[in-house]
């Protein structure tokens, strides 16, 4: 394929919103437009997308493709691959950044592999070296212990962008865009897999995702009981309550509790880690988050070479200490 | 001709045995050997003309530990039905005894394709090409099963890669994995919880350690695997000339990143006087 031109984002959307990901794409993808002096698109695919085209607009893309077809309103990703290789290959864009969400964790890879060229997978920062107009890309490998500085030698060059990693751009409704109608034709054949049964478990409280302050609790804790403590001590401060794989691992909390390089990303104002030894796969998810306090017995344990904050003592004495304090300031 | 669904409907006959072979699901297993992730991070070191992590002498390489989920993954259907487990590995050097483990696990056979040329791992689409040319040269699997990513790249691209080159219906990120009617029904995780999805067989299928622990070797497991001995594959054994493929991704740089983190450890009388004075300065620092 000869270099094509220009930044494609591929969005996400959710009942015709545009997902909180796709203005974090558009923040990675204008500095790499205004050093590629081309234009920014974003790829929308659903059945209808209602408002998501002039939120898109707003966060900044220049021109938004409105892939829709019936067979896009939930996600399936066969069709949804299907739809993005349509695109790509009639629009030939140079670059194309993708979220490392859930779908996109497969999607990316796939859309690669379908246009014959390389991913720079899970990436914290893309660049373009401008001379050669080559994405570099940020990614951190070996759990996170290493960073790697990839290049894409083919295009169109893609990038999966770890969520959180760029802050999303301000929206302004009075910037403007063209909407692109791009309808695509699928068959509902193409879907290999089928969905038979979703079972949703959802977690009390605020979504890990979204908590602006969170605890996590770890090995150390021995148990599943002591997370009583923390869901308590999480209830005063008006937080939510998370996990490392350990804790998962041995059943202790389900495994949507998890916070991590293959759990979830989050970045809270505050993020308390009890009995965790902070291993590079557990901070890869929380490496954003503002404040990280740590209580460990271990007073050699890593976690203290990446918290603010940290005490070393025996979360059976530590926890309860901290929660009456807690309860006492913020109630006063 | 016996169909499977027949055989399958008349569970209190016993089948004669090469009924039961012609019938078994056959089965593939994507491993990867890799340095050890639990080592201490203090052995972690970065060759910096070769751009490489370099082995911790004493500390012996490991299965990735998702494709000792994948194989535990294989194995429970063998457990409830006939089938057989091939591991397919690719790499430049292996330690055997740590990449004959899936065997004593239970697997019937290996398949090691090692070559010097097999040395590029950070470019997946290189490797899945390598492992899909395996794949066929073995006929092809019913069912292929891998860990979603390997613990040293993190790339999380390869088996992806191998069942769009195969064009294999693919569902990734699953925590059970049960064979039935020609069909894989897989539990996959989604952030809230997780969905039942199906595809019709062959399919390739991820998994991740929601699965649960891989079951240990056993005495008779060990013994059997000794006597085992893998299929080695070169690349010319495979048909592949590696000089043509062209890269897709190079690596620039690597490097291990500095913390600036300045972490203030709160000493207060005790332990517990040390947490009301931590809560005290969030409290200062209106972080509560």
């Amino acid at each position: 394929m000869a270099d094509g031109t220009g930044v494609l984002i591929v969005g996400d959307t959710t009942d015709g919103q545009l997902g909180s990901t796709t203005g974090e794409l558009i923040a990675a993808g204008q500095i790499i437009a205004a050093d590629l002096d081309e234009n920014l698109s974003v790829a929308l695919l659903g059945d209808t997308l209602d408002d998501a085209e002039q939120q898109a607009i707003a966060h900044g893309a220049q021109k938004v493709f409105a892939v829709t077809h019936p067979l896009l309103a939930e996600y399936q990703v066969d069709l949804h691959l299907s739809a993005l290789e349509t695109l790509c290959k009639e629009t030939n864009p140079r670059v194309i950044l993708i979220a490392r969400t859930n779908e996109g964790r497969e999607l990316a890879p796939r859309l690669a592999f379908r246009l014959g060229v390389g991913l720079a997978q899970d990436c914290l920062e893309v660049s373009v070296d401008s001379s050669e107009k080559k994405l570099l890309a940020n990614r951190p490998v070996y759990g996170g212990n290493a960073i790697a500085v990839v290049r894409c030698d083919q295009t169109p060059q893609i990038a999966a962008i770890r969520p959180k990693a760029y802050e999303p751009t301000e929206t302004d409704s009075s910037r403007q865009g063209e909407v692109v109608s791009f309808p695509v034709d699928l068959d509902a054949s193409m879907a290999l897999t089928q969905i038979v049964e979703t079972v949703i478990e959802e977690a009390e409280g605020v979504k890990l995702e979204d908590a602006q302050i969170v605890i996590s609790g770890g090995r150390g804790l021995g148990g599943p009981e002591p997370f009583a403590h923390l869901e308590e001590l999480a209830k005063i401060m008006g937080g939510t309550v998370g996990a490392s794989r350990a804790a998962v691992d041995s059943g202790w909390v389900p495994s949507n509790y998890q916070v991590g390089l293959t759990g979830k990303t989050i970045t809270p104002d505050l993020y308390i880690m009890v009995a965790i030894s902070g291993a590079s796969q557990h901070m890869a998810g929380c490496s954003g988050a503002k404040v990280i306090v740590a209580i460990n017995k271990d007073a050699e344990a890593n976690i203290f070479k990446e918290a603010r904050y940290g005490v070393v003592g025996d979360w059976e004495t530590v926890l309860p200490a901290l929660t009456a304090a807690v309860r006492e300031l913020t109630q006063a | 001709m016996f169909h499977k669904a027949f055989v399958d409907s008349f569970p209190a006959i016993k089948w004669p045995i090469y009924i039961r072979r012609i019938m078994a699901v056959k089965i593939g297993v994507l491993a990867k050997q890799v340095i050890d992730p639990e080592m201490p991070m203090a052995a972690f070191r970065i060759d910096d003309s070769s751009k490489k992590v370099v082995p911790p002498p004493n500390i012996p390489p490991v299965v990735n530990g998702f494709d000792e989920n994948a194989v535990e993954a294989a194995l429970l259907i063998k457990d409830a039905q006939e089938a057989s487990v091939t591991v397919i590995s690719t790499g430049t050097e292996f330690a055997l005894d740590v990449m004959k483990k899936p065997l004593s696990m239970g697997a019937d056979e290996l398949v090691l394709l090692q070559d010097e040329a097999f040395d590029n791992t950070i470019d997946s689409f290189m490797t899945a090409q390598l492992l899909a040319a395996a794949v066929r040269k073995l006929d092809g699997f019913d069912l292929i099963i891998c860990g979603r990513q390997a613990s040293d790249w993190d790339n999380a691209q390869v088996p992806l890669g191998v069942a769009e080159i195969l064009g294999m219906s693919c569902i990734s990120l699953g925590k059970r994995v049960n064979v039935t009617d020609g069909k894989v029904r897989v539990e996959r995780i989604i952030a809230d919880g997780y969905e039942i999805v199906e595809a019709p067989l062959p399919a390739l299928v991820t998994v991740s350690n929601e699965l649960g622990q891989p079951r240990y070797p056993t005495l008779r497991g060990i013994m059997a695997a000794t006597r085992k001995k893998p299929t080695i594959w070169s690349a010319a054994e495979l048909g592949l000339d590696s000089s043509q493929s062209q890269s897709r991704i190079t690596l620039q740089d690597l490097f291990v990143p500095v913390s600036d983190q300045d972490c203030e450890i709160i000493e207060g009388e005790d332990p517990a006087d040390s947490a009301r004075l931590l809560a005290m300065k969030l409290r200062e620092d209106k972080i509560i």
